[in-house]
């Protein structure tokens, strides 16, 4: 279940409409498909204005299922705060021949 | 090849001429392939911008595409769990063509793929209607796919043929102008046996064939408002006896009932059976007779011409007459003891002397429950052909069936399975577990559920030890939604969030069968980690407490909760 996004650190998910592949909000307002490369936005009004941008792209057909939820910054890079968001980063654990998992080492 | 009784082989027939399943005649293809087309200009015009992704979701539900935790999710119908081996291969194709080379089967006897890409739905759907199959009805608010027994045609405690009449309640539902935008999805099961092997009454709708003893005419007893998910109810007994010739025109009153009804101001309370239970049952029963006798009975009457027509989709294959004791099996049978073990669990006795109706399980130890391979799907489909009239069955518990081999058959029938790790001897066993998806890949979900379904199953691994435990149905959900039957386990296991981390309860003292039960949380739940030692506890608790003979259920009725209760928190 989608959880409710509480924390002063956030980061923006999103699914490709082509493939709905899992994506995220980077730098430069670069959708990237690896979470440890989202961008982190502090503060009310960052997130607004990231959540802003990424529903206008949800309307320029790039991006569905736009949210925003909370991340911590580690040596890895984003890495979410919750299990879910953290699955939706990696792929199904009983398969790791499948998702980003099988494409990168897990975040 | 290896040899074959196959018919239709032998007489240069396609192998499946004989599998029963419902074939289109040239109405059905031309609006299956419409449809097609159809979503197909909506795909373009939602990839072009000209809708919108809220205009757009509604239009990609209908046609069964969700959108899940990693990917799009095509969830394809099963009518009543039927495939011929055409339809399996096809399954195969599009599973290595268009997905990750593997489909799901679901507790509604569907199929799903898990990484289809937008854009090639379409072309999916197609292949899928060359073979007279589609993904309507698999999801959005309206009646979803008919499920029934998976021994239907062939157990010998049948009455009725449901797949007939499921055949008829999906031409009725399919586009119903008045059942399309439902308050909530509706589900309706039917089985033609007075054993419950379809969980008829945690669903919408359940229907239990009847004979009357006095006039000798056949119908069904009409269950309604029975469910899982957060709020579980069982159903209540509408009706005692319903003639089938009526049964469209009382299930049209069922529906009319609750189409003005049900709640549409809160998604969790517009299910058929909040409106049951808020209302009473015997006020909403009242409603629905109502209903019954206002609306003109004649438009609903079930013509037995239109029966006897859509009987020849489902007309038994050419059986033959063989002995009841098959000589190649009991000596096969005292030779491997193996085989002896699968035989134990995975076959079912068949109405036909010399026939039996074999389970494959999809639940290896430490596999993916339901989860099968496109090589293991196409394995299935040659191995219909060759024992089984070329037809596959899939199973509310996520399993397959070949209902119709010989006896004869069944030993190389069993060694083709287990090469192709297919021929587990669990079928209703404890590693023999209902999962949903689960955090792994819905959306939905709080927990995962398949590697707790994997771990419980490498736990008990030893098939001995399985055996002698006998009949024990654990099953698995990781939401509240209860895809995985949680409620109706013998040991149901429910997956819950507790401040980001997994949790689950322990349930006992579920039952989907005929003694329908729902089960109730046993205590404080348990961690990732100690949901295994638990459910262990469970079952050795059970064996200490077990009288000869007796399954867990048996034991948990006779002692109550306390001493499983005792034996869970009294280490803590």
């Amino acid at each position: 279940m989608l959880v409710k996004a509480k924390g002063t650190q956030q980061s923006v998910a999103a699914s490709r409409l082509l493939d709905g592949e899992a994506v995220w909000l980077g730098t430069g307002n670069i959708w990237v498909e690896d979470v440890a490369q989202a961008a982190v936005f502090d503060g009310a009004d960052a997130i607004a204005e990231a959540l802003a941008f990424a529903k206008a792209e949800e309307k320029r057909q790039i991006v569905v299922d736009v949210y925003p939820l909370d991340v911590e910054i580690t040596e890895a890079g984003t890495r979410p705060t919750h299990l879910r968001e953290r699955l939706k980063g990696i792929g199904p654990t009983v398969r790791r021949d499948l998702g980003k998992q099988a494409r990168q080492p897990a975040a | 090849m290896p040899d074959t009784h196959s018919p239709a082989i032998r007489s240069n027939q396609p192998a499946d001429a004989h599998a029963a399943v419902y074939r289109y005649d040239e109405f059905d293809k031309t609006f299956i392939f419409e449809r097609v087309e159809q979503f197909r200009a909506q795909v373009e015009r939602r990839l072009k911008g000209e809708i919108t992704e809220e205009e757009f979701k509604p239009i990609r539900l209908m046609n069964g595409l969700y959108l899940q935790l990693h990917a799009y999710m095509l969830r394809v119908a099963v009518p009543y769990g039927m495939l011929s081996s055409t339809q399996v291969r096809r399954l195969a194709r599009i599973a290595r063509v268009y997905d990750k080379g593997y489909g799901h089967f679901t507790t509604r006897q569907n199929i799903q793929f898990n990484w289809p890409k937008l854009e090639d739905v379409p072309t999916i759907l197609r292949e899928l209607a060359e073979v007279d199959m589609h993904a309507i009805q698999t999801s959005g608010n309206c009646i979803r796919n008919v499920t029934t027994d998976q021994f239907c045609g062939a157990a010998a405690d049948e009455l009725v043929d449901p797949r007939v009449y499921a055949e008829i309640l999906r031409q009725w539902s399919t586009m119903h102008p008045e059942f399309t935008y439902l308050p909530r999805k509706f589900k309706i099961a039917i089985t033609g046996s007075p054993n419950d092997r379809a969980a008829v009454q945690v669903h919408d709708i359940g229907l239990i064939a009847k004979k009357d003893e006095v006039t000798g005419r056949v119908g069904f007893t009409v269950y309604v408002g029975g469910g899982q998910g957060r709020t579980p109810y069982l159903a209540v007994k509408a009706r005692d006896f319903v003639p089938v010739e009526e049964i469209i025109g009382y299930l049209e009153a069922i529906l009319r009932v609750y189409n003005q009804l049900g709640r549409r101001d809160n998604i969790y309370k517009a299910r058929i059976k909040i409106t049951v239970n808020e209302m009473g049952a015997d006020k909403f029963i009242g409603l629905i007779e109502e209903e019954y006798a206002r609306l003109p009975r004649q438009k609903f009457y079930v013509d037995p011409a239109i029966v006897d027509a859509i009987q020849t989709h489902f007309a038994p294959p050419p059986w033959v007459d063989l002995p009841a004791i098959s000589d190649s099996f009991e000596a096969a049978k005292a030779a491997d003891p193996a085989f002896a073990r699968w035989t134990r669990t995975n076959l079912t006795e068949h109405k036909t002397p010399g026939y039996a109706i074999a389970t494959i399980s999809l639940k290896p130890i430490g596999g993916i429950p339901g989860d099968a391979e496109a090589d293991q799907l196409e394995t299935v489909a040659d191995l219909a052909d060759l024992y089984s009239f070329g037809e596959v069955r899939v199973t509310h518990e996520q399993n397959l069936v070949l209902a119709h081999v010989r006896k004869d058959d069944l030993y190389p029938l069993w060694k083709a399975l287990d090469a192709a790790g297919l021929g587990t001897a669990n079928a209703g066993l404890i590693s023999d577990i209902i999962a949903c998806p689960g955090l792994d890949y819905c959306a939905l979900a709080n927990t995962r559920a398949i590697p707790v379904a994997q771990r419980i199953a490498e736990r008990f691994a030893d098939l001995d030890r399985q055996h002698d435990l006998g009949e024990l149905k654990v099953k698995i959900s990781g939401c509240i939604n209860a895809c995985g039957h949680h409620h109706v386990g013998h040991i149901g296991i429910l997956g819950v969030d507790k401040k980001g981390e997994e949790f689950f309860q322990i349930l006992l003292g579920g039952d989907a069968g005929t003694n329908a039960a729902l089960g109730e949380i046993v205590g404080p739940g348990f961690d990732y980690d100690g949901i295994i030692d638990a459910v262990e506890t469970v079952v050795n608790t059970f064996v200490k407490l077990r009288q000869p003979g007796e399954i867990f259920i048996q034991t948990l009725a006779r002692t109550g909760h306390a001493p499983f209760k005792e034996a869970l928190y009294a280490r803590a």
